[in-house]
């Protein structure tokens, strides 16, 4: 209970200091975005008086720039708290609208790019330490290693100029094909698979190598392990021995990767959204900036914060299910 | 003589500085030399993947440091899209912009750019790493937690945007220094809590608690007991934040998110892609394939050499090696007996 206390405090935490980071962004850097912003609306309107600049803003930003700073600071946190993002400058609606459109994308090839990687990495890293030291041991290592020294917008951009423009076999951008209605139904989710299999792709492509190097090395430690050896003596079965003894003990540490994984690779989003010009929140994120829309650019930045606190909370907490040890803690001396 | 290990020899080359008057300065610093980077070379030569990644990584500090001063500058005077060698003439052996620059040009004069955001990117996180962890770990208590919160939320924050978002609000010109330090704004969060659980068992050897009863001020405790233990694990982490920041930095300036003054690989590949449209046609592809091709065979080279350093300084693979292959013990003591014959030498 005290872990899962703890855990929970940490996250709340960490999204304040980010939400305070963004703020004191777009605050108090001198020729920051507030003062970018202002130098564009008095652009956009020369004639526009002191008073009706400042209500821009504020309602722009959710930031009123007159008042003390912990007063705006306060307001800018309660709005936030009720999902006032803010309004985006360029599209002209809430910035809460812009981005919940693309939430969802981002999670889907996200979370689908990584669970691929996971499980083919796994289940190829354990078969490889089986097969420890064979033909196919030593070729797969090398795949590996050299699939490690790909960044996945290579292997991405070569996938869009062969698979997509020169065989034309999976389309090079987009969520699904304008001619399906989302919603519910076949041609609809079809299309968005179809949409998503490059990009997805190029990251497990990419990333399987890595994965299955680690549980290669996590396994053949085990395997080496006194309890195996006393496990086989018991008589139990290869079955039970795999499963329960090697696989179980060997997840262990990848487990803490995938937790780490999770930030990367959402952080990653915002290359590879880009590059498949899939209409995400990291594509969203990059357009914001070319286009100086900074109430955006920050909700952006904040929503995929957001997403990637959920994801480390989440595994965290499950992860004290898998490993009891990780809910001890104890306290240690001080020096 | 021969056959004694590495701390011998590190014992008795102190025992030996004390001793005798005739080491001059000059003397010191090759002993130091050759103790810090000529002998791990050679062990590490003793790895085939070790000795791929050094050549590749020595090729790129040739092009980088030397190679500028060799090739012209890109100037468009070229066939315009002119294909590689093969296909092409060997005036313009990687081909041509569709300015009529030439390509290979382009690739050397990128080069040194690349090398600095590497470096001062890998240096940050180490450095910034190396202190925060040691110091938590060793500490513990308040200073642990403090830390240690710190840590983590530096490593939730997504690093990509939060790169974005800085390089779009801070006024840094394209300083490459800047930006290989901003590229890795949080990467020293996760090489800190790793360096900080194993402080925690260090703080407890024998030899620390010596130290600590003794007095002796805690950044000499971390760095003379603690950090010279940490080394191995914290150059193969140097090693692979090199190999991060060569991944994001091409890949920002490739997105056109990252500001510059001069030309660098990811550059090259914005350029390819927006104003020749090499993805889209095949024409114009090779202006994107050599930058691309350059950055996999550099990630390349760091990844054979993080991955041949573990081999070497992990005492589990090393026993294992030891056990199972006992002839390739004697050329491996060998190797590391060089600096003593060495030391010999000079004295």
């Amino acid at each position: 209970m005290n872990y899962v206390l703890k855990r929970t405090g940490r996250a709340v935490f960490t999204v304040w200091a980010v939400i305070t980071l963004t703020f004191g962004l777009i605050r108090l850097l001198p020729g920051g975005p507030m003062q970018a912003l202002r130098g564009y609306l008095m652009q956009q309107n020369p004639s526009i008086t002191t008073s009706e600049l400042q209500a821009r803003i504020e309602a722009l930003t959710a930031i009123s720039p007159d008042e003390p700073i912990w007063v705006q600071y306060g307001n800018y946190l309660w709005g936030l708290l009720h999902g006032d993002l803010g309004q985006s400058v360029w599209l002209n609606k809430p910035v809460s609208t812009v981005l919940a459109e693309r939430a969802p994308w981002t999670l889907f090839i996200m979370t689908t790019g990584l669970f691929l990687m996971f499980v083919i990495g796994i289940g190829l890293g354990a078969f490889m330490a089986y097969r420890e030291g064979s033909n196919f041991d030593v070729a797969t290592t090398g795949i590996g290693i050299l699939l490690q020294s790909v960044p996945f917008y290579v292997v991405g951009l070569v996938l869009i100029a062969f698979v997509g423009y020169q065989w034309e076999l999976l389309p090079t951008g987009g969520h699904y094909a304008s001619s399906v209605t989302p919603g519910l139904n076949l041609p609809f989710v079809f299309s968005s698979i179809k949409h998503a299999t490059l990009p997805v792709g190029s990251l497990v492509l990419t990333g399987f190598g890595g994965w299955a190097l680690n549980m290669r090395g996590n396994s053949i430690r085990i395997l080496g392990e006194d309890y195996l050896r006393v496990a086989r003596l018991r008589g139990l079965s290869e079955g039970r021995i795999a499963l329960r003894y090697v696989g179980r003990n060997a997840l262990l540490p990848m487990y803490t990767l995938l937790l780490i994984s999770i930030g990367y690779m959402f952080g990653g989003s915002v290359i590879l959204e880009e590059i498949f010009a899939y209409p995400g929140l990291g594509r969203k994120l990059i357009q914001s900036i070319g286009r100086r829309d900074f109430p955006v650019m920050m909700g952006a930045f904040l929503l995929i914060t957001i997403a990637v606190v959920i994801g480390v909370f989440i595994a965290d907490l499950t992860y004290g299910l898998i490993d009891p040890r990780a809910s001890g803690g104890a306290e240690r001396e001080s020096y | 003589m021969l056959n004694v290990s590495r701390t011998d020899v590190d014992s008795e080359y102190a025992f030996e500085v004390t001793a005798e008057e005739t080491l001059s300065r000059r003397d010191r610093i090759r002993h130091r030399v050759d103790q810090f980077l000529l002998a791990p070379a050679r062990i590490l030569w003793t790895d085939w993947r070790a000795r791929i990644g050094l050549v590749i990584i020595g090729l790129f500090l040739f092009l980088s440091l030397i190679g500028p001063s060799l090739v012209e500058r890109p100037e468009p005077l070229g066939p315009l899209l002119a294909p590689p060698w093969p296909w092409g003439t060997l005036e313009y052996p990687l081909g041509t912009t569709y300015l009529g620059q030439s390509i290979l040009s382009q690739l050397v004069h990128g080069a040194p750019n690349m090398l600095k955001m590497i470096l001062s990117g890998a240096l940050f996180t180490v450095i910034v790493a190396t202190v925060i962890g040691t110091t938590a770990g060793y500490k513990g208590g308040t200073v642990d937690g403090v830390l240690m919160t710190i840590s983590d939320i530096a490593m939730t924050i997504p690093g990509l945007p939060l790169v974005i978002i800085l390089a779009a609000s801070l006024p840094i010109a394209g300083n490459p220094y800047l930006i290989g330090i901003l590229l890795s704004i949080n990467a020293w969060a996760g090489l800190a809590r790793s360096l900080r659980s194993q402080v925690l068992t260090l703080r407890e050897s024998e030899y620390v608690e010596a130290s600590r009863i003794m007095d002796i001020s805690l950044t000499r405790i971390l760095g003379i007991d603690i950090i010279p233990n940490l080394m191995p694990y914290i150059a193969m982490n140097f090693v692979q934040q090199a190999r991060w920041v060569i991944f994001n930095s091409v890949a920002l300036y490739f997105l056109g998110v990252l500001p510059y003054s001069s030309t660098n690989w990811g550059v090259m590949m914005n350029s390819a892609y927006q104003k020749a449209g090499a993805v889209t046609s095949l024409e114009a592809f090779h202006w994107l394939a050599v930058p691309m091709f350059a950055v996999v065979l550099v990630a390349l080279g760091l990844t054979l050499l993080a991955q041949s350093a573990d081999r070497l300084f992990n005492p589990r693979v090393r026993a294992r090696h030891a056990e199972t292959v006992t002839g390739e013990n004697g050329p491996e003591d060998e190797e590391e007996s060089e600096p003593t014959t060495s030391v010999g030498a000079v004295s």
